[in-house]
């Protein structure tokens, strides 16, 4: 199957390990990537801070350099929710339906929704021996109800000591322009949020956002935890000693 | 308000000066014990909620039907109060109108002093709250007696409340004990903790209030249309004695209260209870209509406040926002509520409701109200919870555009309007956002040591008070993949 890959603008600029991870990954299961290099950014940023007539913008230049036709797999849950519940919205508030049409126009996917709905598979051959827990983002948990997905593929990991992380479900306080408009409440939650990572013993926390992990894990770099955070795609890009 | 310097409330319209949220947030996150004890009660509300809310088989319809009750008794809100005044005035009742908080209190005020008052009982209400009746009536000299638990003890406090349901969830049974032995001299000075010796020294304190007053205030959970009747739902009976005892019984309520019939009350009283205390029903569900001779009140006022709400009716997606039934599910499972409580919102809406509601009851042209909608990380966890399904993430998000359209208006740009603006520019065009990404990784870089930014500089400077950045790597994505394919 030939896959337009979505990269994500922070993780372009800031985590491009998870844009290379989900191609590696891809093209061991058999499959063609494609980056369509008009993309920039979806336009969540814009949209969840209120500037709604900049977003309508940037999602119609979005689903223009997606329109070939190919199945979209986004690095970041939360670009794929901004398609998907997004743009309907975008749309109503820019009275623009030709983007409301655009945008149903796209199969857009996040990472684990691929694997596991489109090509059906949960074992995809990857070896990481770590002590490893899982953050479920909001937007991959209320917006695209990923529910036990990730998990699923987690636990089919070669090696992998996947531990439960407390409270899971508990966001972790980024929330885009929150952690810097409300940066107290916000560092009060991603404390909490430290505190049952830590609790785990793992060293290695992932997730399917980015926008997440800068979060925790830049709390965890302040607080030189012991803990790194990885992309899901990073662990399933891991190849086993063969 | 909010341009206002902080002090005693001026009168007008607005009644209660507020902060900006994250300003007000700042000494509600170190008040260790506040949060402790909220942390408490809301997570043994969520529970319960969580749990009542999962008996029913077909609770995802109750909640549709709640949903669709809502919507359509507000698209023909203004035949459905008609309804209600003719109901409640075949019934002997008087039905007020106020457009907002100063016509309230006027009209509240003017009936207390007819009816010769100088003591009212009061049962909790967010709607007497919101029109500032309290402060009136303590300014012309009548003392206003607080009838709910919670409510006495935030009142004998001398603070505010903290939540939607239980004003006192920020106190522990300690503070509360403590502060009705100063209060209720009779308890004496060996008034034990439990909350059944708590009660029954606030129903010794009250009884004698209850008995000689002339003049109850009430708000009302529902008000049906059909039979023009006050539904009053709550958990401890003092609501009941306000709307039973005294000659004057006044109820005070925001237009959108109404519900058109009594079948539809069906469905919410079976959402209320189960998504508030997590009860399968609530104690004590008062109905009232109008006057019965011989029984109960001689005149029943029912005052019908507007008070924004109709800008906020002709608002296609903030109106959704009418439709909440006040059971506070959505603070029991935020995480911003959590840590903040109630005050932070503002004095009368807490939570994530208070932050949809009240910069549409108030606008969101002063910085207090215009900071709500942004108090929040759009987690989506009220959404999920929400029994008539709200989407409040959406109303926020719209809010958000509300705001930055007024703001937009401005001469001169915020410099946060003037970097999202650039940030749009160049995103607009994938060569100049990959330079932009480029200068920008490099520029980031030099700010870095050991791998880690420790402090960024101007507005993002907030991240870096409690959070590293990452140093970008040398190679973006984009020119990995560049590279990578010739």
């Amino acid at each position: 199957m030939r896959v337009a890959l979505s990269v994500a603008c922070f993780d372009d600029a800031l985590f491009p390990d998870a844009g290379r991870a989900v191609t590696v990954l891809l093209e061991r299961l058999g499959h063609e990537v494609v980056f369509p290099p008009g993309q920039t950014c979806c336009g969540q940023i814009h949209w969840s801070a209120g500037y709604h007539r900049e977003a309508a913008d940037l999602a119609r230049a979005y689903t223009a350099a997606f329109a070939g036709g190919d199945v979209v797999v986004a690095t970041s849950a939360s670009c794929a929710a901004a398609v998907r519940d997004a743009y309907p919205r975008i749309a109503r508030a820019a009275r623009d339906p030709g983007l409301a049409r655009a945008a149903e126009g796209l199969a857009v996917y996040e990472l684990t929704e691929f694997l596991v709905d489109v090509l059906g598979v949960t074992d995809v051959g990857a070896y990481f021996p770590h002590r490893v827990t899982y953050h479920p983002s909001c937007r991959s948990l209320r917006a695209l109800r990923a529910g036990d997905r990730p998990l699923r593929l987690l636990r089919a990991v070669g090696g992998i000591d996947l531990v439960e992380l407390p409270n899971a479900e508990e966001c972790c306080g980024f929330g885009g322009a929150f952690a810097m408009k409300n940066a107290d409440v916000s560092v009060a939650m991603v404390a909490d949020k430290v505190r049952h990572i830590r609790g785990t013993g793992a060293d290695v926390v992932c997730a399917v956002d980015d926008s997440c992990l800068a979060h925790i894990g830049g709390a965890l770099s302040r607080l030189r935890a012991g803990v790194r955070t990885l992309h899901l795609a990073e662990i399933l890009a891991s190849a086993g000693p063969s | 308000m909010t341009g206002a310097p902080q002090g005693r409330p001026q009168g007008g319209p607005v009644p209660l000066p507020m902060p900006k949220f994250a300003a007000a947030a700042r000494p509600a996150l170190a008040d260790t014990g506040a949060r402790r004890n909220l942390r408490g009660a809301t997570a043994v509300l969520r529970e319960r909620a969580a749990a009542a809310s999962g008996e029913p088989a077909d609770w995802a319809e109750l909640r549709e039907a709640g949903r669709a009750i809502g919507e359509a008794a507000l698209r023909d809100l203004d035949v459905h109060l008609e309804e209600l005044e003719r109901a409640v005035t075949e019934a002997g009742g008087t039905v007020h109108w106020a457009v907002d908080a100063a016509e309230a209190r006027r009209v509240v005020t003017g009936l207390v002093r007819a009816a010769g008052a100088t003591e009212v009982v009061r049962a909790a209400s967010l709607a007497v709250r919101e029109a500032g009746v309290d402060a009136a009536l303590a300014r012309m000299g009548v003392a206003v007696r607080e009838t709910a638990l919670a409510d006495l003890a935030v009142r004998l406090g001398e603070d505010e409340p903290s939540h939607l349901l239980s004003a006192a969830a920020h106190r522990d049974r300690a503070q509360i004990r403590e502060l009705f032995r100063r209060g209720m001299p009779a308890a004496g000075a060996g008034l034990p903790d439990d909350p059944q010796a708590l009660a029954a020294a606030a129903r010794a304190h009250l009884r004698e209030p209850f008995l000689r007053a002339g003049v109850a205030i009430t708000g009302a959970n529902f008000l049906v249309a059909e039979s023009g009747t006050a539904v009053v739902v709550e958990s401890e009976g003092n609501a009941r004695m306000c709307v039973t005892l005294p000659e004057t019984l006044i109820c005070v309520a925001g237009i959108d209260k109404v519900v058109p019939t009594w079948d539809d009350m069906e469905v919410f009283l079976q959402l209320l209870p189960r998504s508030s205390t997590g009860d399968r029903m609530t104690p004590y569900v008062s109905s009232w209509t109008g006057v019965t001779p011989g029984d109960g009140p001689r005149a029943f006022h029912l005052v019908l406040l507007d008070n924004g709400r109709t800008r906020a009716l002709a608002d296609e997606v903030g109106r959704a926002a009418l439709r909440c039934i006040r059971c506070s599910a959505c603070l029991n499972v935020c995480p911003v509520y959590e840590r903040t409580g109630g005050r932070p919102y503002g004095p009368v809406y807490p939570g994530p409701i208070g932050a949809i509601l009240t910069p549409q009851l108030r606008g969101v042209e002063g910085a207090a109200a215009a900071s709500l909608p942004y108090a929040s990380t759009l987690c989506g966890a009220c959404a999920d919870v929400c029994p008539v399904k709200i989407d409040i993430p959406d109303v926020l998000v719209h809010l958000r555009g509300k705001v930055v359209e007024s703001r937009r208006r401005r001469p001169v740009p915020t410099p946060e309007m003037v970097l999202m603006r650039g940030l749009a520019w160049t995103m607009g065009d994938p060569r100049r956002h990959e330079a932009a990404v480029r200068r920008g990784t490099r520029w980031a870089r030099l700010l870095s040591r050991g791998g880690r930014i420790r402090r960024l500089p101007g507005l993002l400077g907030a991240w870096t008070e409690a959070r590293d950045l990452p140093a970008p790597p040398a190679e973006t994505f984009r020119s990995w993949w560049n590279g990578r394919r010739p």
